[in-house]
């Protein structure tokens, strides 16, 4: 049934649980504020009034415990690996995180003699969306999170949730 | 006259030959070779006297010579801000490349307020060891790191905090 035609019968809508929930998940992804290296200044592009990923309910929060997206926006050096682990486990589950551009990726241009980079964020934190790029323009950012709204669109997090806690 | 011999004849004649090796053509541009233990003193002079007046440290460089010559350079670049001049300052260190051997030259930072963080970069990726330095930490690099990874022989690590480095 519509929900045109569900608002009609005195505002009771049927739902499946999983749709509402990842209907609400999937509209207001709230990404941790930070960037890394030049990637953040596409990522800021992003969020600013030309791209505007608002539209999208992605608004950067400056905390991570107020974050579902970690976008990993430039070159992980070793220095920041740990800080990126930290912030990484105080973030709530569920977490998503979007690598972006070829640093975050698999080293970029720092993949065969770059002593200080990690070569790809992947080895320090579980990534959900790759963005390919150096750096990725931000179509390709808005592109990764529409393909992270299609992630989230399958999941189930209750029946996920249950199952964690009988098990 | 060019201020680089200019600069030459007041340092000899204020420190003598041994502190002032050499006037080296070499490069794109000349450079002063001075004895390292004299630098100190030589920077002191070039910045306070007025003819000279080198009031500003434009870059410190340390150079790794290879593994065959058993010796490391650093470079200062000078410049004076009201004469509108430059010059370049070089000094060279023999030593065995081992890391608990550091060459060792005498900090400028008492000189100039800016080799403070110029000479701890020259420490962290180089490992020289800048003697009478306030502050000599690692400035880049993290606190644990081990090594010097600008050198010629450096190798890196199989893996830092667990994770893999190649």
């Amino acid at each position: 049934m519509s929900i045109d035609k569900q608002l009609e019968s005195n505002g009771v809508v049927v739902a499946k649980l999983d749709d509402l929930l990842n209907w609400a998940r999937l509209s207001s992804m709230w990404p941790m504020s930070f960037g890394i290296a030049c990637c953040a200044i596409e990522m800021m592009g992003a969020m600013a009034s030309t791209y505007d990923l608002d539209r999208f309910g992605v608004f950067p929060r400056p905390s991570p415990r107020q974050s579902d997206v970690m976008i990993i926006a430039g070159t992980v050096t070793f220095k920041m690996a740990d800080r990126i682990r930290r912030l990484y486990e105080q973030m709530p589950d569920p977490k998503y995180v979007i690598s972006m551009g070829s640093c975050s990726n698999c080293g970029g241009p720092y993949w065969q003699h770059g002593y200080h980079v990690v070569k790809g964020v992947n080895r320090i934190i579980p990534v959900d969306i790759y963005v390919q790029g150096c750096p990725p323009r931000p179509e390709a950012l808005i592109g990764a999170f529409l393909e992270l709204q299609k992630k989230i669109e399958t999941e189930h997090i209750v029946a996920d949730k249950l199952e964690s806690t009988q098990a | 006259m060019e201020i680089i011999t200019r600069v030459q004849e007041l340092l000899v004649a204020a420190f003598g030959n041994q502190a002032i090796v050499a006037i080296e053509e070499s490069g794109l541009q000349a450079a002063l070779v001075v004895a390292s233990e004299a630098l100190p003193e030589v920077c002191l002079y070039l910045r306070d006297h007025e003819e000279t007046y080198f009031d500003f440290l434009s870059c410190i460089s340390a150079v790794d010579n290879g593994v065959e010559s058993g010796s490391f350079t650093v470079v200062y670049h000078l410049a004076s801000i009201p004469h509108q001049h430059q010059l370049t300052l070089k000094t060279t260190i023999e030593n065995d490349r081992t890391l608990d051997n550091l060459p060792v030259v005498p900090t400028v930072s008492g000189v100039w307020r800016t080799a403070d963080w110029h000479e701890r970069e020259a420490f962290d990726l180089m490992g020289i060891y800048f003697d009478g330095h306030p502050d000599l930490r690692r400035i880049l690099l993290p606190d644990d790191w081990e090594g010097y990874p600008l050198r010629k022989d450096y190798e890196e690590a199989e893996a830092y905090h667990g994770i893999p480095i190649k």
